[in-house]
């Protein structure tokens, strides 16, 4: 136990958990956006595996991640229209098609890197990006000063969701239409165009958490995420609909994950029982979903599509 | 609108309910059939081949049903566990999870049995499977049903938990110790004893007595949902909450029964999975899938596009049993990876979800504009299937 309690070990500890909540909190947030506006997406996992592909293939063919990344979002706002136009065009029942389209990401994804790929080559990684004089303070610069722009990214768009969310017309026109969507028309706010929005932004956002779970790892296999995209719609219920609640679950997620890895590593917890440590993650979630669905409400229209005089 | 015109366009409304209602899900599954030929195409393969193989591979021959029955035997039993929890309202998608508590259960009890007979060992490892199953589905019903916890993600949870206790006691006390390895031990059981295997039941195929397990079952639930009080108040409860409440039913514990029991189907599919194998033994590759080979998943396709209906569900577990088999075939003759299958499953959901709303409004229109009577007694609808909005819930 005391070769975890070192400065190098503990830092890198939460420099890695940083690293891995990224993909959470950028699906999450994205996720968050969706929901406060009335639509379920439980298709994130399939969009993340599909834009993970696309950024790992084009990052193979060109060389440039920047590009790569571009492209992962472009797939997530591809998915954003067929998810929107399920959803909120055509009404469907969210939590089945969102299935439907978990689905169809996690075989094609796999299709086209078999048929395309075949043999998974590893691609560059993102360069961390020191922050000037704050990557120098001890230990908090090694900790949250030297990460990839993604991270940077990620984090900043916390604040940035929560203003969007709360202090503007269009955030406030998307609340409108998760909480009570008739009231939001009878006053002229064109509810299918909000949420087809917010879904669009939600999808997007799940595209870039696919591209930095890649770049994260470097490789593209078989599903990749293993039902990150899930994990993040449960940070959503976590965090009660808050980009902030949202952004603490990711990071505990991410420092749960990182811990039980680095014991495993360091050999504090046997390595048969790294398994059932693996676990605590899930658990803690349940039993936060637990508390959450006693104290905070979710979106009142969530998940109903909306019709006029219906 | 004149008599005689809103006459017309009342039959037209009549035929089109029809035709959505019996053409909407073969619809669903010839047009993700034929986005997969354009797919085909576009990787340069011949659709005709690749879908001509896919059928060969399925279906042609006793070998090939044989095959295809022993994939859909799972299939139908998680299929038939996602119908009862779906008419209660229920969304399961810890089909993965309860899988594989299921599998280990079962494998654990022939492990610790290895002297039994069969007679009395097949019960008794298929009991376990159930029970195993039963305990993951009954969490997320309990906690939906008492805490009003959203069982979407409390399945997921209970899965990512499944799948690490599943690694956890493969690679440790369930590992099987006599392995000659010198690169450490396979996650695996060691051979589970013979009395345990499900026995072939026609010669030359691997159909074996899970097939007929299943189908027994299938049809026993269905009986359950729709000839016993039970499943009635499973569907007063998938149709309204409230309204059996205010009828005097207990609401709370129908749902915790309907998910116990789906949960149940899925673990027995478990077992299933494990003693109809052809290594007979308990196998992970350290994913979910690797042991379940996503028939959680599939089993909410097969049951989707069985109408919710477990008698339905035989013959769409064995058209998808048959899809999932012929996909190998398909890889073989033209290249495209199997994986397409999942893609094509995929797409079928999204068509049945998005025709099934179209079929829902085309009920609710063809009843008449309200206020207006044309002298037929306002029919109550036959319950449409509850395919269940993710988020709605009644108040906790």
């Amino acid at each position: 136990m005391s070769h975890f309690f070192t400065y190098a070990i503990l830092t890198a500890t939460v420099a890695t958990a940083l690293g891995l909540a990224t993909p959470f909190l950028l699906a999450a947030l994205g996720e968050t956006i969706g929901q406060r506006s009335g639509v379920i997406n439980l298709g994130v996992d399939g969009i993340m595996l599909l834009s993970a592909f696309a950024t790992y293939y084009t990052a193979l063919q060109t060389g440039n991640l920047f590009f790569a990344i571009l492209v992962g979002m472009g797939v997530g706002v591809v998915m954003g229209v067929v998810t929107a136009f399920i959803s909120v065009t055509l009404k469907a029942e969210q939590g089945i098609s969102g299935i439907g389209i978990y689905l169809f990401g996690l075989g094609f994804s796999d299709l086209l890197f078999i048929k395309l790929v075949g043999t998974p080559l590893p691609i560059s990684s993102l360069n961390p990006i020191n922050i000037p004089l704050l990557d120098r303070i001890p230990a908090v610069g090694n900790m949250f000063f030297k990460q990839t722009i993604l991270v940077y990214l990620a984090f900043l768009l916390v604040p940035v969701v929560t203003f969007m969310l709360n202090r503007t017309t269009f955030g406030m026109k998307i609340r409108a239409s998760g909480e009570n969507p008739a009231a939001a028309d009878s006053v002229g706010v064109n509810v299918a165009r909000i949420r087809w929005q917010a879904v669009l932004i939600g999808c997007t956002l799940a595209g870039l958490a696919g591209a930095s779970l890649l770049l994260f790892d470097g490789i593209f296999q078989e599903n990749l995420t293993q039902s990150e995209g899930f994990i993040a719609v449960a940070l959503v219920y976590f965090g009660a609909w808050r980009p902030t609640g949202v952004m603490g679950g990711s990071v505990l997620y991410g420092l749960a994950i990182a811990v039980v890895l680095s014991w495993k590593s360091l050999g504090i917890i046997p390595l048969s029982a790294s398994d059932l440590a693996a676990t605590a993650p899930a658990v803690i979630t349940v039993l936060a979903l637990l508390t959450v669905a006693r104290r905070f409400r979710q979106p009142a229209a969530l998940g109903k599509p909306y019709e006029r005089g219906g | 609108m004149s008599r005689a015109s809103s006459l017309v366009a009342d039959t037209w409304k009549d035929r089109r309910r029809f035709l959505l209602s019996w053409f909407a899900l073969p619809f669903s599954l010839v047009a993700a059939l034929l986005l997969g030929a354009v797919m085909m195409l576009a990787l340069g393969a011949n659709p005709i081949t690749g879908y001509n193989a896919l059928i060969v591979g399925a279906f042609d021959g006793s070998y090939a049903l044989g095959s295809t029955a022993v994939e859909a035997a799972p299939l139908l039993l998680v299929a038939v566990g996602i119908c009862v929890a779906f008419r209660a309202n229920v969304f399961n998608i810890g089909g993965e999870g309860q899988l594989a508590m299921g599998g280990l259960a079962s494998s654990a009890t022939a492990l610790a049995l290895p002297h039994l007979p069969s007679i009395a060992l097949i019960p008794l490892v298929l009991l376990a499977g159930a029970a195993g199953g039963a305990l993951w589905g009954a969490i997320p019903g309990a906690f939906k049903a008492y805490f009003n916890v959203n069982e979407i993600l409390s399945t997921i949870m209970l899965n990512l938990v499944a799948v690490q206790v599943m690694n956890w006691l493969l690679a440790g006390p369930m590992v099987d110790k006599t392995q000659n390895s010198t690169y450490g031990l396979i996650p695996e059981t060691r051979l589970l004893p013979k009395a345990s295997w499900l026995p072939i039941i026609v010669p030359n195929t691997q159909l074996h007595l899970g097939v007929l397990i299943a189908v027994v079952v299938a049809v026993g639930v269905w009986v359950l949902l729709y000839r016993t009080s039970f499943g009635f108040r499973v569907q007063a409860v998938g149709l309204s909450r409230d309204a059996s409440k205010y009828a005097g039913m207990p609401v709370k514990r129908t749902m915790t029964l309907a998910m116990t029991i789906s949960g149940a189907m899925c673990g027995l599919g478990g077992a299933l999975l494990v003693f109809g194998s052809i290594s007979h033994r308990m196998v992970t590759d350290g994913s979910l899938t690797g042991f379940t080979g996503s028939d959680g998943f599939n089993g909410i396709v097969v049951a989707l596009f069985g109408a919710l209906n477990p008698l339905w569900s035989i013959i769409s577990a064995f058209l998808f049993g048959g899809l999932i088999v012929g996909g190998d075939a398909l890889q073989v003759a033209t290249g495209v990876p199997a994986d397409m299958v999942t893609a094509l499953e995929g797409l079928v959901v999204v068509f049945v979800v998005s025709l099934e709303y179209m079929r829902r409004r085309s009920r609710a229109t063809s009843l008449g504009p309200p206020g207006r009577s044309r002298g037929r007694p306002p029919q109550v609808a036959e319950p449409v299937p509850p395919l269940v909005a993710a988020g709605e819930r009644s108040d906790p």
